[in-house]
């Protein structure tokens, strides 16, 4: 099991997740600079927060035309895990592997804070360690995280399960008050139809040891080892 | 050479937030027959190429590949001969 973090020019969040998983977790894992034409030998491929190319143009919109992107794509397509976390996420949507766009946060500050989401759906590769409607505590830190999609596609992510956390409130209602950016539906991450491409604003690998106060993070990470010791019998 | 003259603005449906801070503050000087304000990007892309129709082309694959996206932009585009 091979764990690989995108290194995009800008990229500010892939040492948390390369801690994560290698020091954390003890799971071997490379960096992969955003040149590199090819991810063989990876088993999930984590795309980093951060400001890849400066943000320029739209979040996530240069990034997406890495040469390591085309091959993420083709991971994507055949089955592989692919994590966006905040700018990855954005880069996700940028490179169509999810459906719709961020725009500016409603409140247009840059918010940087914890918040509290709940856990709409146990059955990806990336919260199957979670529970049904459990309410987690994870940091959020962007200024454009203003999820938005058409009505047509909102009824799509709903009918197919595909919003995997919403924000809420502490004793997790979502409510527009515990909505931090005006995403749509409260959406603050969602996967794709097979469930192995999973883009979240908040970040995880933040939160993921007692040390850092929260550790709800953690089985997010937990869930993709979880995930692919099934997938290989152990 | 011809020059692609390209406005990219958020789509009608779409919330524009900082358009909306910007017609608040007009409100606010006085200007209060200001119905909405929508804020976008203005790109001026040279294009060595002395075929208008293909600079038009081009400009418009660029602009549904990367300068504007689909989802939340709409965009419009000129093609004017430099030099």
């Amino acid at each position: 099991m091979k764990f690989g973090v995108v290194v995009f020019p800008g990229s500010n969040c892939d040492a948390d997740c390369m801690h994560v998983v290698k020091d954390v977790l003890g799971q071997p894992a490379e960096y992969i600079w955003h040149k590199s034409g090819s991810v063989d030998g990876f088993d999930v491929i984590i795309l980093p927060g951060g400001f890849s190319y400066g943000d320029y143009l739209r979040s996530g919109a240069i990034a997406r035309f890495s040469p390591v992107m085309n091959a993420v794509y083709e991971f994507a397509k055949a089955g592989g895990l692919v994590l966006g976390i905040c700018n990855g996420f954005q880069i996700l949507l940028e490179a169509r592997l999810l459906p719709g766009a961020m725009r500016k946060n409603k409140s247009l500050k840059f918010c940087c804070k914890d918040v509290y989401l709940k856990v709409e759906n146990v059955n990806t590769p990336f919260t199957l360690k979670y529970e049904e409607g459990q309410i987690i505590r994870i940091p959020i830190a962007h200024g454009e995280g203003n999820y938005y999609c058409s009505e047509d596609t909102l009824y799509e992510l709903k009918a197919n399960n595909q919003i995997a956390f919403k924000y809420c409130d502490e004793s997790g209602e979502v409510t527009d008050e515990a909505n931090p950016n005006g995403s749509v539906a409260n959406i603050a991450g969602i996967c794709n139809k097979n469930g192995n491409v999973l883009g979240m604003m908040p970040h995880p690998e933040r939160c993921a040891q007692k040390i850092l106060g929260c550790e709800d993070g953690r089985l997010l990470f937990e869930s993709i080892v979880l995930h692919l010791q099934h997938k290989r019998g152990v | 050479m011809y020059q692609a003259r390209i406005y990219i603005t958020l789509r009608e449906s779409v919330l524009d937030p900082q358009g909306t801070a910007v017609r608040k503050a007009l409100d606010a000087m006085g200007y209060d027959n200001v119905k909405d304000v929508r804020i976008g990007r203005y790109l001026l892309v040279d294009i060595d190429t002395d075929d208008k129709s293909l600079a038009e082309s081009q400009a418009h694959d660029m602009c549904k590949k990367l300068l504007a996206n689909p989802v939340i932009e709409d965009y419009k585009l000129e093609i004017v001969k430099l030099g």
